[in-house]
């Protein structure tokens, strides 16, 4: 069972998707119930790896599975090949995560054609899955392209007002990224089987092991990272993401914010960086400019939004350049950090979406200036909104603490010391765009009529958001959770793009202990000194 | 012996989450209150079990680590808390007062919205301050620091539906934020220097015994001092993160007495003292530091002379106070600036509470009557000492101290600083002055607002006056006791010329402090060196200040009425400058929140839509013009272009299939 608990995990929601489509149409309740009840399976079924110690120890791909599938003579060949390690395995759970969460969010707010809505949204796990475990990189493409159409299909058919424009951008955007990417793949291919190197099929870990010319990473890298930039997305190809965020229904935006941004951040993290290492060096200065840039421009475009869920779309990309800088800092604080920070966005940006998605289905409204004073109205509202806002701006004992401090940490340990002192800066900002839209929408006098009758949060509701602030406690209290089983797989990505071994140092004093320390003035004592690079 | 220290934050957080969960529930005022005094206080006497425990102990540094919190790559975080002398007396000052506070706000609080939400917010906030204070390392308090902040920010919007005390919630956050910009910055330069030492650490205790390995006076411990010293302005709130103090008197008042005035506020003084080691090794750092505090005083004890709201003029004199702890760090005197934070904790938060007490009154009173003048304002107050007599003589009790009249708290305190100012090796007879003049301004200001509500005619609406009560016990309990240590606590720390002449009294502040600050001050030669004469005519010159000012006020304000307003119309400039705060806010305004705001805008409307966006839908009218010529062969709907994507990866993998 556990040789093939992958592909279980990442094909229930598709067969899922199926039952969907053969249940009667016009049976709302079933059809979301039965939907929920998929995703929770798949939840359960991908438990195991997140429970699994194997990977505090090991860096190697666990639960591997390998099938020959589509080959062509000697030529060409792609192979169903996929595997998780330590990175990967918290998206994945991320991603069975979420799911649930967002079918149950749209309980009440879809209504137009639940069918088909339905069977999207479980297409949409498949692939996502399958483009999280995937160690071919043309089974990879696949998974990636699929994502794109029930996405398209999210924003165009069930989202607002302005859908039509917001699902073209996104498919313009995205699908110039991945035809760059296409053809980059398969140049790479028969660059390698052209200059003699056994390939199997598309495998990652083969391409790992060519030498190419620099000049050769150079536009390859290029290719890649311009795919994933897009997705991530990094400034300045950013301009889709507000627009498909106001207008796809809630858990479209929540979907798009905690799992598809991912994409593209591990792209950079599996495929960019690591194929490509002299190549990352080369446009270092670029990629942390960019993502500098990323971090304060999103968070002063935010600051002027008066659409609340605008507010938060740019929110991302001010919180999307952190996790980028984190990854190109190249060490292991910078990189547990920035991945750490994937989930942490996801929790943190699910939540925040979440809580649009409550009061637009109140108001019908997104608009800043039509709120106010809504904490009278809505305590219980009042005091998730108020954490999931802390946990956004990264105060300390919240998770996005954790991985802010970590990825401004690392990177100010790196070269990129400069960008990470202009980056803090972004700590600041992001309290005034949070705090001012809150104070605009929670707080002041309850004195539009139409405010005077919110209901509070129901228990669906409350069951939508909790167990994202168990998560935000969790992760900004005891991350060693997920950082202890990040580790080997981060220590080893670093050693692939830096060529070196990152620097560890055990901690001395062991949990759970009291330790006497000598007065301050006497010698120093080095017990922790032994860093061994 | 010490494992249980984790004890003393838990309590009140317990006490934080029966309220913030239930609290709406419980419904009693008597019982919500009571469970966050009780939580507090319990903290308090786990506090003196450790304190009086570690008084007899020869060991004077103890860690604790409860739990690991992040290990990645060389970090390695904990968390775990820090028992010296420098922390158990902060953890006494915070929950002794916290205490006191508490158990005041429910009579103060009484009948307010939201009850239990102050009370919920009161205990986290004791948490936090309490996590800050015992922190055994540098991200441990940070979680305090940010989390004394939160609950500044919460408490400050208490009255949300305000909109000028949720501005002033979200600017205490926001300039709070500009600080910790300059805490994180200072933390990252240390924690990579250090490790570039080869020692990877954010413990305290590690720092301390690791400093030396960087080069004293160099640019690395400056940079990393005055970072953290930005950090410090603006918990502190010095020159120039200042300007959320005053404003966050918007608050009900225990808070002011106990965040903005006693305990978080005093945060950036303590985080100096707890890396002393590093400060006294970066003097220019030390020179900032002890300019910035000197000016601070100075700067805002001139905005304490002309405010009318009796809490403003509070909240400057706070501004003020605290200069006076930062010139004594710069100057190195790092037992005279803790000290001075411990009397100024009690005559300070001795004065909130007992404004809050005389607020509390008028608003009695103002209700009672069904006028709705405001109660803070001090031309609406006069002759209020019959009124009001156990505020009245534990208010002016306080005042004596802060004014620093001899034998109150403050004239030991705030005279050790002014002496160390002229006579320490990093000293400055410059630094002195300043802090002299800020001495003679502080005793002018504060016996005009103690002559403006106690003393003269009442001024009172006629419909009001006669029904102000004296506060209840639960007010003036704390207020009682407050003003007994705000004149006797300067006992503590007797100057060795005066103690040895009043029958070798020690000085037992001094003494107490010494494992901390002793290493550091005789390793880089820090001391005061003068004459005991000189001393002596110091104190003479202090108290003849004290008197000066006290004086001077008595002539504004009682003898001669009519010449305040005399004196405003012949310097009109000078006194609208002076009242409009020196028009900083609005300077800050000019220069940074509107350019900000500004930029935002152009960078979304200018960049965003017309640039990148205007490419992007350029492109697509591009293909929507080939299409339309083509539309033979394609429909023009971009999901039909999806499918046929699709479609043709199929056709690409069949056809090479069956190649």
């Amino acid at each position: 069972m556990s040789e093939h608990l992958l592909s279980l995990m990442t094909f229930i929601p598709l067969l899922g998707a199926l039952v969907v489509l053969v249940l009667p149409k016009g049976n709302g309740g079933l059809l979301r119930s039965v939907t929920l009840v998929v995703t929770l399976i798949t939840f359960v079924v991908s438990l195991p790896l997140a429970m699994d110690p194997v990977f505090k120890t090991s860096a190697e791909m666990q639960y591997t599975e390998f099938a020959k599938w589509i080959s062509v003579g000697d030529y060409f060949q792609m192979n169903y090949n996929v595997g998780i390690d330590g990175i990967s395995l918290w998206l994945v759970m991320l991603t069975t995560f979420i799911m649930p969460i967002s079918v149950l969010s749209t309980w009440q707010a879809v209504t137009k054609n639940v069918k088909g809505y339905m069977a999207m949204m479980l297409l949409l796990e498949t692939a996502m899955l399958g483009a999280f475990i995937s160690l071919d990189l043309f089974l990879f493409y696949i998974f990636w392209e699929l994502m794109l159409i029930p996405m398209y299909f999210m924003i165009g058919i069930w989202g607002g007002a302005n859908r039509i424009y917001a699902a073209v951008k996104f498919f313009i955007y995205t699908a110039v990224g991945s035809l760059l990417m296409l053809v980059a793949i398969i140049y790479l291919y028969y660059y390698a089987v052209g200059s003699g190197v056994a390939m199997n099929g598309f495998s990652i870990a083969d391409f790992y092991n060519l030498s190419l010319n620099p000049e050769l990473q150079k536009w390859m890298f290029l290719a890649f990272a311009f795919s994933f930039a897009i997705k991530v997305p990094m400034f300045p190809v950013h301009t889709w993401l507000p627009d498909a965020h106001t207008e796809a229904p809630t858990a479209g935006s929540v979907i798009l914010a905690a799992v598809m941004l991912k994409m593209g951040t591990y792209g950079y993290v599996r495929f960019a960086m690591p194929l490509f290492p002299e190549a990352l060096h080369h446009f270092m200065p670029w990629l942390a400019s960019l993502s500098v840039i990323g971090i304060i421009y999103g968070a002063l475009v935010a600051m002027m939004q008066k659409d609340v869920k605008k507010l938060v779309a740019y929110s991302s990309v001010s919180h999307l350049g952190f996790v980028m800088l984190g990854l190109f800092a190249l060490n292991n604080i910078g990189v547990s950090g920035a991945i750490l920070q994937m989930i942490n966005h996801g929790i943190s940006t699910g939540a925040l979406f979440l809580i649009v998605g409550f009061i637009y289905e109140r108001r019908h409204t997104r608009m800043i200036s039509e709120f106010g004073g809504l904490s009278k109205q809505m305590p219980i509202f009042a005091t998730i909104f108020m954490i999931v806002t802390l946990s956004s701006i990264g105060l300390p004992a919240t998770n996005g603490f954790v991985g802010e401090f970590l990825i401004l940490m690392g990177a100010f340990e790196s070269e990129l010391r400069w960008f990470a002192a202009v980056a803090t800066s972004g700590v600041i900002l992001a309290a005034v765009y949070m705090l001012w839209m809150f104070q605009r929408v929670m707080f002041g006098k309850l004195d539009n009529p139409k405010n005077q009758v919110l209901k509070d949060l129901s228990i669906r509701e409350l069951c939508v958001i909790l167990p994202l602030m168990v998560f935000v406690f969790w992760i900004g209290v005891y991350p060693n959770t997920f950082l202890e089983k990040m580790a080997p797989s981060v220590d080893h990505f670093v050693y692939q793009v830096t060529g070196k071994s990152p620097v560890v140092v055990e901690s001395v004093v062991p949990a759970c202990s009291s330790a006497h320390a000598a007065p301050a003035e006497v010698a120093p004592h080095h017990g922790d000194e032994h860093a061994h690079h | 012996m010490y494992d249980k220290l984790w004890l003393i934050p838990l309590f009140p957080f317990v006490g934080f989450l029966i309220n913030g969960l239930l609290g709406r529930k419980i419904k009693n005022e008597k019982i919500v209150g009571g469970i966050a005094t009780l939580a507090i206080f319990a903290s308090f006497v786990v506090s003196c079990k450790y304190f009086l425990q570690l008084l007899g102990d020869d060991v004077k540094v103890h860690e604790v680590i409860v739990a690991s919190w992040m290990n990645v790559g060389p970090l390695n975080v904990d968390w775990g808390f820090l028992l010296d002398p420098l922390s158990g007396l902060m953890m006494m000052n915070v929950s002794g007062l916290a205490t006191l506070i508490t158990l005041y706000s429910i009579g103060y609080m009484h009948g307010e919205d939201g009850y239990p939400r102050f009370f919920s917010y009161m205990n986290l906030f004791s948490f936090a301050m309490l996590m800050l204070v015992l922190g055994n390392n540098a991200l441990v308090l940070f979680v305090g620091w940010e989390g004394v902040g939160l609950c500044s920010y919460l408490l400050i919007g208490y009255y949300y539906e305000k909109k000028s005390a949720s501005d002033a919630g979200k600017k205490a956050f926001v300039v709070n934020r500009v600080g910790d910009f300059g805490f994180l910055l200072g933390l990252f330069t240390l924690f990579w220097s250090l490790g570039q030492k080869g020692v990877w650490t954010i413990r305290f205790t590690e720092i301390s015994a690791n400093v030396h390995l960087l080069e004293n006076g160099g640019l690395i411990v400056t940079i990393v001092t005055l970072c953290f010293f930005l950090g410090a302005t603006g918990k502190s709130a010095q020159i120039p993160l200042y300007t959320w103090l005053p404003d966050a008197m918007e608050g009900p008042t225990p808070v002011s007495a106990l965040i903005h005035a006693a305990t978080m506020v005093t945060a950036g003084v303590y985080m100096i003292g707890r890396m002393n080691g590093l400060f006294a090794m970066a003097p220019d750092t030390m020179m900032v530091i002890a300019i910035v505090g000197g000016a601070t005083a100075l700067f805002a004890a001139t905005i304490g002379l002309a405010q009318n709201d009796i809490k403003r003029v509070l909240a400057y004199s706070t501004v003020s106070q605290l200069g006076y702890m930062f010139l004594a760090m710069g100057v190195g005197a790092f037992t005279a600036g803790i000290f001075h934070l411990l009397t100024h904790a009690f005559f300070k938060a001795c004065l909130f509470l007992g404004s809050g007490s005389v607020i509390h009154g008028l608003h009695h009173a103002y209700h009672h009557a069904h006028l709705h003048d405001d109660p803070q304002d001090m031309r609406n107050m006069g002759g209020l000492r019959k009124k009001m007599p156990i505020t009245f003589i534990t208010f002016l009790v306080s005042t004596l101290a802060i004014a620093g009249i001899p034998f109150f708290s403050g004239f030991f305190s705030k005279d050790e600083i002014l002496w160390w100012a002229f006579a320490s090796t990093r000293g400055h007879w410059g630094l002195w002055l300043a802090g002299a003049l800020a001495a003679a301004l502080t005793a002018f200001y504060m016996f005009r607002l103690v002559f403006m509500t106690f003393f003269g005619e009442q001024k009172t609406d006629a419909r009001a006056k006669d029904h102000i009560p004296e506060s209840p016990f639960v007010i003036t309990l704390p207020l009682m006791i407050l003003a007994t240590l705000a004149a006797f606590g300067g006992l503590l720390g007797i100057p060795h010329v005066l103690g040895a002449n009043l029958g070798h009294i020690p000085n037992y502040i001094e003494h107490y402090l010494s494992p901390v600050f002793e290493h550091t001050q005789h390793l880089h030669h820090i001391h005061a060196h003068g004459a005991a004469s000189t001393e002596f005519s110091f104190m003479a010159i202090s108290v003849g200040i004290a008197i000066f000012g006290i004086g001077l006020a008595w002539v504004m304000y009682c003898k001669n009425p009519a010449l305040p307003g005399r004196l405003v119309g012949s310097f009109k400039g000078l006194h609208r400058a002076i009242f409009n705060k020196w028009y900083v806010d609005e300077l800050y305004d000019a220069l940074v929140v509107n350019p900000t705001k500004n930029l935002g805008t152009q960078l979304w409307q200018i960049f965003d839509v017309r640039i990148v966006d205007g490419m992007v839908n350029g492109v697509a009218k591009l293909v929507r013009a080939l299409g339309a010529a083509l539309r033979y062969l394609q429909t023009g709907y971009t999901h039909s272009y999806a499918m046929s994507m699709v479609l043709g990866v199929v056709a690409i993998i069949a056809l090479c299939i069956y190649q």
